[in-house]
């Protein structure tokens, strides 16, 4: 998996330059970066620190991604509030039951909270401090979820993390975070009395100190690269991104597929599977923006793009053979589906155009035919994209 | 005196019919390519079948939970069979053209505008106050659907491995277990999953059919699509064994409550109550293997068939967590007892409602939604604290979990803890030093 390995180290380098792995390296804390843009979310930096907690080396940490670290007595609970506070692109604190290498559970406090891009403000990584605590035995203090009472310091040292980046929407934040503060019921004791470990006062304000430390150095080393990054979500350039929970649930897709977006003047490509870079030989950073036509050629029938065209004015599913060019001008006939894809709303926020190659590997999927293949990838898009839009709390796009 | 209600039953088959309409077709050669004999000669369908070694819920990493792992096999089977179906024009609606949004709140209830899954057609009697009912041929049942909305038939391999058929022939003598549309879905890939369809079991849970959805939950491993099971008397209205799936792509209410733990029983199986939310109900995790999961859940509601209390059930969380709820909602219905204005939205509180996921039929009800409102929908449903907790201790005894029948006893009696102080009433159960219960 040499590319996967190559755009992990790409993730990191690109944006933070190699230096800021031994900025990082000079902190104490235990803590992993991760990237919800690449196919898995995987780990692209893993801290010394943390390494050497959990016993794991660099290899088999770099290109996996965060639940290895879990095992069956992890709360199921918390697994899911960590995996809705990804899709919802804001920052978490909670205790969470981990397994070092060795088979051995521990109980830590893992704080994430999201990195911007500057210029577009999408989230391009996520940060998580995994801070070991110590278990307070039952009877001392309160064994709930650690939001409880304290929830609203929680909130002042989660913003300690934020309010160093100057932007707006301070308000739009202390909403999201409040979202999980209200969530918890102070009346709730005996909550699975085994299986919560609170963290001390001491540890939360430590967690939130070692977010800050890191995207100090993040920012910082972004400045370097001229890729910018921030803490705190600032849209300086009005065009929406796709949110990281689109990008994750698009990352599940192994197909060939681009989604694109009918309300943006020429009906741009605003995602591009690997699959379809692949398949095509360009790079992401050449498709997206781009109508479709680029894959069209001296040889491709205008009937076809006619064809094409129809359906999507009369907001239809259409499949066609059409023939198209890879980037080194290689022709190949593209065997193409094309749907309208709504999101909650109702309205069609995107179409979806799979492609496979006539005539290419139709292996892997133990026997589903291609078509079918084809399909499910449209309706993969469709329950992702179905979710978007969906208001309280959620992503949009 | 027999307690009924009268509803339009949600149409899950284009072949479903009214009864009258149904009498007039008689046995051979219906025409309608459905599954029963008439038809079902020579058919095929594709088959996949699972590998039920393969899933111990112990293993470290099997499961993707930060992240969302690949899409399954199983799940792009029934997504792209679904799609299919969609292109062939078999549903009544597109599911997708419906708005759905999250209510603003402490829980994030979902609800939908859907006007076009009820049908203005005449309600039918159905009885609900008795839980286990025998098969009835004459009924609308699974065997009566056309074979162009059965998806693919599914079951365990006999080999330890998963394998997939793209044409498998139906094996009449050994009834295969097939997943087929509801073509009135509530979401993208609305699909029934129907244990052992010829054998035309009656609606009732056992061991094996229970196992079985619990390894489609697992197979398809994604945390999002999730199954669910109405009893007789709980909102089912085909009395044909099956549970019911689809996929969407938030976190459902119940999910995000709160729970107590109760005890853990032998097979390492984790049994909490469902706290701070308007509809009690107990919530199974962990075991040292699938199995043990399925058994103490399945075994539960056996428990509640035979005492004759309606329930739901929820798979969710890759089938890592059930939620078993009892319910009266349909007794207090047929006896009167529900406030009109509850009775108005035509909200029948079944396992998708229950577990927060709305479906209403009218504008005004949509865009009125309010946590508050589902909130108190939601507690009528529920049993009382006092009948919950008998249950609860009838359900243990059954299950023959670690717990003192008269501890359990003691414990309905309803024993809160005083403030902030949690040594006071805590009782112990004998077995694990865990299984504590605090009140």
């Amino acid at each position: 998996m040499e590319s996967h390995l190559g755009l992990i180290d790409q993730s990191f380098d690109a944006r933070y330059s190699s230096w800021a792995r031994e900025a990082l390296d000079e902190l104490p804390d235990s803590f992993t970066v991760t990237d919800p843009c690449i196919s898995g979310h995987p780990i692209v930096f893993a801290s010394r620190g943390f390494l050497k907690m959990s016993g794991y080396s660099k290899d088999e940490v770099i290109g996996k991604n965060g639940r290895m670290f879990q095992g069956p007595a992890t709360n199921r609970r918390s697994v899911m509030e960590i995996r809705e506070a990804i899709r919802e692109e804001r920052t978490i604190q909670i205790s969470l039951l981990n397994y070092r290498k060795d088979g051995t559970p521990f109980w830590m406090l893992f704080h994430m909270s999201p990195v911007f891009s500057k210029d577009d403000g999408r989230v391009v990584h996520f940060v998580a401090v995994r801070l070991p605590i110590s278990r307070r035995p039952r009877g001392f203090g309160r064994n709930c979820n650690n939001l409880g009472e304290d929830g609203s310091r929680i909130l002042e040292i989660v913003f300690g993390s934020c309010r160093r980046e100057v932007c707006t929407d301070s308000v739009a934040e202390m909403g999201r975070c409040r979202t999980l503060d209200s969530f918890v019921d102070s009346d709730n004791r005996g909550l699975e009395a085994e299986e919560l470990c609170e963290a001390s006062d001491l540890e939360k304000r430590k967690a939130a100190t070692a977010i800050n430390n890191i995207l100090s150095v993040l920012t910082h080393y972004s400045e370097l690269t001229g890729r910018l990054v921030s803490g705190k979500r600032c849209n300086s350039s009005g065009m929406v991104p796709l949110s990281s929970s689109l990008n994750i649930s698009l990352g599940r897709i192994k197909q060939s597929f681009v989604l694109t977006n009918p309300h943006l003047p020429d009906m741009p490509i605003v995602y591009a599977s690997d699959a379809f870079l692949n398949l095509t030989g360009y790079a992401r950073h050449e498709v997206l923006g781009q109508n479709c036509r680029f894959l069209s050629g001296p040889d491709t029938d205008p009937k076809t793009i006619c064809q094409i065209k129809k359906a999507i004015q009369s907001e239809q599913a259409c499949s066609v053979r059409i023939l198209n060019y890879r980037k080194d001008r290689s022709s190949f006939w593209n065997l193409l589906h094309i749907s309208p894809v709504r999101n909650a709303t109702g309205k069609i926020a995107f179409y979806v155009g799979v492609q496979i190659e006539e005539g290419g590997k139709n292996e892997g999927g133990k026997g589903l035919s291609p078509e079918m293949r084809q399909l499910g990838a449209v309706g993969a898009v469709k329950v992702a994209v179905r979710s978007l839009w969906m208001g309280a709390g959620t992503s949009k796009t | 005196m027999m307690l009924s209600i009268k509803k339009v039953p949600t149409l899950v088959s284009n072949h479903q019919k009214e009864e009258g309409e149904e009498s007039r077709l008689n046995g051979g050669g219906c025409g309608r390519n459905c599954l029963n004999k008439c038809c079902i000669q020579g058919a095929n369908l594709p088959l996949y079948t699972f590998n039920r070694m393969n899933k111990k819920v112990q293993e470290k990493g099997l499961v993707d939970d930060e992240k969302e792992p690949p899409v399954a096999f199983l799940e792009s089977l029934i997504l792209g069979e679904w799609e299919d179906r969609m292109q062939k024009g078999l549903f009544r609606y597109d599911v997708t053209a419906c708005e759905t949004k999250v209510i603003p709140g402490k829980y994030g209830f979902i609800a939908q505008l859907n006007e076009g899954r009820h049908l203005k057609k005449r309600p039918t009697e159905f009885r609900v106050d008795k839980v286990l009912q025998p098969f009835d041929g004459n009924k609308f049942n699974f065997t009566k659907v056309g074979q162009e909305e059965v998806l693919f038939q599914f079951g365990a391999s006999e080999d330890d491995e998963t394998n997939f058929f793209p044409f498998a022939p139906i094996d009449v003598d050994d009834s295969p277990s097939v997943v087929a549309i509801n073509v009135s879905p509530i979401e993208y890939g609305h699909v029934l999953l129907i244990p052992r369809i010829l054998d035309c079991l009656p609606q009732r849970i056992d061991r094996e059919s229970f196992l079985l959805a619990l390894h489609m939950a697992a197979e398809a491993g994604n945390p999002y699509f999730r199954l669910g099971y109405n009893s007789l008397g709980a909102f089912a209205t085909i009395n044909h064994l099956h549970f019911q799936a689809y996929f969407l792509a938030v976190p459902f209410p119940i999910e995000k409550a709160p729970t107590r733990r109760i005890t853990t029983t032998d097979g390492g199986v984790k049994i909490s109550e469902l706290s701070n939310y308007p509809v009690r109900g107990l919530v199974f995790e962990g075991g040292n293997t699938l199995i043990d999961l399925s058994n103490a859940v399945s075994e539960s509601c056996i428990c509640l068939q035979d005492n004759n209390i309606p329930y739901n059930a929820l798979i969710s969380d890759y089938g890592k967590r059930i939620f078993l709820l009892p319910q009266c909602y349909a007794e207090k219905q047929a006896l009167g007892e529900v406030n009109p204005e509850l009775l108005d939205t035509q909200v029948n509180p079944a396992v998708w409602e229950i577990s927060g996921h709305m479906v209403l039929k009218r504008k005004h009800d949509y865009e009125e939604a309010t946590e508050e409102n589902a909130w108190r929908l939601l507690a009528e449903v529920s049993l009382s604290e006092g009948r919950f907790q008998e249950v609860m201790a009838m359900i243990f005894e059954a299950i023959a979990c670690n717990v003192d029948a008269n501890e359990s006893i003691a414990l309905s009696i309803g024993e809160k803890a005083a403030d902030g102080n949690q040594e006071t009433n805590a009782t112990m159960i004998p077995g694990k030093q865990e299984c504590l219960v605090q009140y």
